[in-house]
């Protein structure tokens, strides 16, 4: 069980990707991980959460913690290839309705946990 | 016979064994013959209970006590009681105070936590609480009708 962040910096655009099972345990380290990223002003930032085996709160909480930390900056936050299961959480939250989340390129459940 | 299967875990107050106690109870959801989908509702909520006991109840250091994690293996239906000794909360109280969030809510007024009581009342079909020196979740999930059918062995997670 990990989480991991990998990070691309390209022009003003931040491309990140969240690999592993997000829970008590690994989303400090998320959190502290997303702190790293330096926002500027008009900056996008693309967190790619493909890799996402599993999130629960804990994991939902640093998300909105980042976006509100990229609002507060002047910068945009987009959520790219939810699961099914992801997408399902962030409805059923009502984050979905907050955060910019990309639909197209959604990928199946077809993997096990 | 008793008409269920009893399982209990004691697990150490640290957070790196919510996932153990996670894989643990999807195993048993599995035998039972619950979906993809409702095993993964079943798993997030326990882990919700578990960290909130584990966060909750023994917040210092030092302080380390057990969160105690009990399985009733029904034909049916899964039954997860999820206790911890320590410091309790008023859960009717809390409950209130958490729901989903709001298209019209402003970044800075969105809580960062406060959501873990909202899923397990959202994705079990029932939840009790007992709030008795210590708090005590029980929280119910069955499977459904049409998903029902004979136990088969696997190896499959």
């Amino acid at each position: 069980m990990d989480c991991k962040l990998e990070i691309n910096e390209k022009e003003n655009k931040v491309m990140g990707k969240v690999n592993g099972e997000v829970d008590a345990f690994t989303a400090p380290d998320l959190r502290d991980q997303l702190l790293e990223v330096e926002l500027k002003k008009g900056m996008l930032v693309e967190l790619n959460l493909e890799g996402v085996s599993y999130m629960d709160s804990t994991g939902l909480g640093v998300i909105v913690a980042f976006y509100k930390n990229i609002t507060a900056k002047g910068a945009k936050l987009k959520l790219t290839h939810l699961s099914q299961r992801l997408q399902r959480l962030f409805d059923i939250t009502g984050l979905s309705g907050v955060i910019h989340i990309e639909k197209e390129g959604a990928v199946g459940d077809h993997e096990r946990i | 016979m008793r008409e269920f299967d009893y399982f209990e875990m004691r697990i150490p107050s640290k957070t790196q064994y919510v996932g153990v106690a996670r894989l643990a109870i999807s195993g048993l959801a599995n035998r039972i013959g619950f979906s993809y989908d409702e095993i993964e509702d079943i798993k997030i909520a326990s882990s919700e209970a578990i960290t909130n006991a584990i966060q909750h109840a023994y917040p210092e250091e030092g302080e380390k006590g057990e969160v105690v994690v009990g399985c009733a293996i029904y034909e049916d239906k899964i039954e997860i009681m999820i206790a911890d000794y320590g410091k309790s909360f008023d859960f009717e109280h809390i409950s209130k105070k958490v729901g989903p969030y709001d298209e019209n809510t402003n970044a800075e007024f969105i809580r960062e936590g406060g959501l873990g009581l909202f899923l397990i009342e959202s994705l079990m079909d029932e939840v009790k609480v007992l709030n008795d020196n210590g708090v005590t979740v029980f929280m119910t999930k069955y499977v459904a009708r049409e998903q029902v059918k004979e136990y088969v062995e696997t190896d499959t997670f």
